[in-house]
């Protein structure tokens, strides 16, 4: 893409232009500034007070387990999913493409409630899982599942275009040479999406991160055990908590927005934007 | 401009039963079914029978409750709303970055991004400060008598925000493609802008301001963290359909949550596979980098 000399100079064009600026600042710009001013309403020592809450930093250890768990099981078998898709033929692939991408356009809150349906008290498991004392929903296992139910597309679907414009000629090339699966794979297929793989990881570390509606259905919502960073945020702000609320969601801002922009300075050190998401 | 997706190189089609040239076959293609299987159609079937269970009536009473059409109708009707102005101003936002290039365009383009690196929880509570009768938009337009925040205004105003961005990304890459020589032919050959934007540039970006309205829309309906504390959350006022399906789970009741929550997943469904047709009529060079709702 080559950078062209602008368009037009006209009268217009000027006002469209402040017009679109003025969309930005109010309908963008506005919100990250008001979320900045609300967390330093009592200064910096506010927001490393309401870090330091036990309860908080419970939120923060449970939060950051959950991305531990969800991202490498998702890019794992999204990788190979991926692999399998674009390097192979087989009957309704389009229908196996549809239910990969489907977790994507689903409600949160639908994303929480399919758990409840299957391991809640009257769910399709309930009854086995509470004979033998074990908690699902509601617990640990239940925010495991629906996070990775809502991060489940993200790196097959970043890494599949790279690898149907890559074609299958470099792994058959491969195979004829006398390579096994696993040089194939590691060897051939991997080096060339390495940047598509790191940016879906991004993306699925920052849902994961931040995940609410799906969670939130799920989790029992006792502080200190069950509440994620998201989880935590509701119950200090609907408490009147407004300082330790946003304090704690200026924070997550900091973190996703860092893996958001990551993603893009990537795409730009890289000479193209990619609108992959 | 060709808008037909050619096939990659190396792609072509073996029927099944042929032995892959590959290796590994056996291992990704079980590993991918089991994945899916266990993640997405096990919960979704249970999502797709549990209506049923107790009859057909049963899920037809809890769908023909007022209360669940309000809370229906209120969230598609604002995700209607939401994506409609969303198409407007990511067009304008797409077309400044672009065609224009201001100064400070790669400011401009960086905060087209937000929504997107926001958790839905942190754009919620910020949204509701800022438009709250005290907020810095909501105190002037309280003194218009406009009120914003806990009323459908409030909801449609949180998902035009997290809508936005959809429309932008999507637009704006097909915009990039598109020859300004195009516009600068039709200008010469005596055509007013309207003519230009009317004739030459929306028949060309048709395809695509419609996909962003399908990922805006889609996401618009579904969407919970970024609303409900904007919205108040008044039964038959300001009551959306996710919200409404964790209150029924609260009371135990399985057959109305899953009731409204098989109607979501059914336009899910189908706003994705009304995508994915459109996304086929985009360039061709982007048709394989395009991704979808996030």
């Amino acid at each position: 893409m080559s950078v062209s000399p602008p368009l037009r100079r006209s009268p217009m064009a000027l006002g469209l232009t402040l017009l679109a600026w003025l969309a930005a600042v109010l309908f963008l710009l506005l919100p990250l500034a008001s979320l900045g001013t609300e967390a330093l309403r009592k200064g910096l020592g506010g927001v490393l007070r309401a870090l330091a809450d036990d309860d908080a930093l419970a939120a923060i250890r449970l939060s950051a387990l959950v991305v531990a768990v969800c991202v490498p099981v998702n890019t794992v078998c999204g990788l190979f999913a991926a692999y399998a898709l674009t390097k192979y033929d087989f009957p309704f692939r389009g229908l196996l493409l549809v239910l990969i991408e489907l977790p994507l356009s689903v409600s949160p809150v639908v994303a929480g409630l399919v758990w409840v349906l299957l391991f809640g008290a009257h769910g399709w498991f309930g009854p086995w899982l509470a004979a033998h004392n074990i908690a699902v929903v509601f617990a640990l296992p239940g925010i495991l599942l629906a996070t990775l139910f809502v991060t489940f597309p993200f790196v097959a679907r970043t890494v599949m275009p790279v690898m149907e414009s890559q074609g299958r000629a470099p792994e058959e090339a491969a195979t004829m040479l006398g390579a096994g699966f696993g040089s194939v794979f590691l060897r051939v297929t991997l080096p060339e999406i390495r940047w598509a793989l790191l940016s879906g990881v991004l993306l699925c570390a920052a849902r994961a991160l931040g995940e609410f509606g799906a969670v939130s259905v799920v989790s029992g919502h006792i502080p200190g055990q069950t509440e994620t960073v998201p989880l935590h945020i509701e119950t200090l702000y609907n408490g009147y908590d407004t300082v330790g609320a946003f304090s704690l969601a200026a924070v997550l801002a900091l973190c996703s927005g860092a893996m958001v922009a990551s993603r893009t300075l990537m795409d730009w050190l890289r000479g193209r934007r990619s609108v992959a998401r | 401009m060709s808008h037909s997706v050619p096939q990659a190189p190396g792609l072509r089609r073996l029927p099944f039963g042929v032995p892959a040239v590959i290796p590994g076959r056996t291992l990704s293609f079980g590993l991918t079914l089991f994945w899916v299987t266990a993640l997405v159609v096990l919960p979704l079937t249970a999502l797709a029978t549990k209506p049923f269970g107790r009859g057909f009536k049963v899920m037809l009473h809890a769908l023909g409750d007022a209360r669940a059409l309000h809370a229906l109708a209120l969230s598609f009707g604002c995700a209607l709303g939401a994506a409609s102005l969303c198409t407007l101003l990511g067009l304008l936002l797409a077309w400044v970055l672009e065609r224009v290039r201001p100064p400070g365009w790669r400011l401009l383009d960086a905060l087209v991004d937000i929504p997107f690196a926001l958790p839905t929880a942190v754009a919620g509570i910020t949204l509701t400060s800022l438009y709250a009768p005290t907020g810095w938009i909501g105190a002037p337009l309280d003194r218009l008598g406009i009120k914003v925040a806990f009323t459908p205004l409030g909801i449609t105003l949180a998902l035009v925000f997290v809508g936005l961005p959809f429309v932008v990304r999507t637009v704006l890459p097909v915009l990039r493609e598109l020859p300004r020589e195009l516009e600068e032919a039709a200008e010469t050959l005596g055509a007013r802008p309207g003519q230009i934007a009317r004739r030459v540039l929306l028949p060309a970006l048709a395809p695509a301001l419609a996909t962003g309205f399908g990922l805006a829309f889609a996401r618009g309906v579904g969407e919970y963290g970024s609303v409900i504390f904007i919205a108040g959350n008044r039964p038959m006022v300001s009551e959306i359909a996710p919200l409404l399906i964790v209150i029924r789970l609260q009371e135990f009741n399985y057959a109305g949550a899953s009731a409204i929550g098989l109607v979501m997943l059914l336009a899910a469904a189908l706003c994705l596979l009304a995508i994915t047709a459109l996304r086929r009529r985009l360039p061709a060079s982007l048709g394989v980098r395009l991704g979808g709702a996030a």
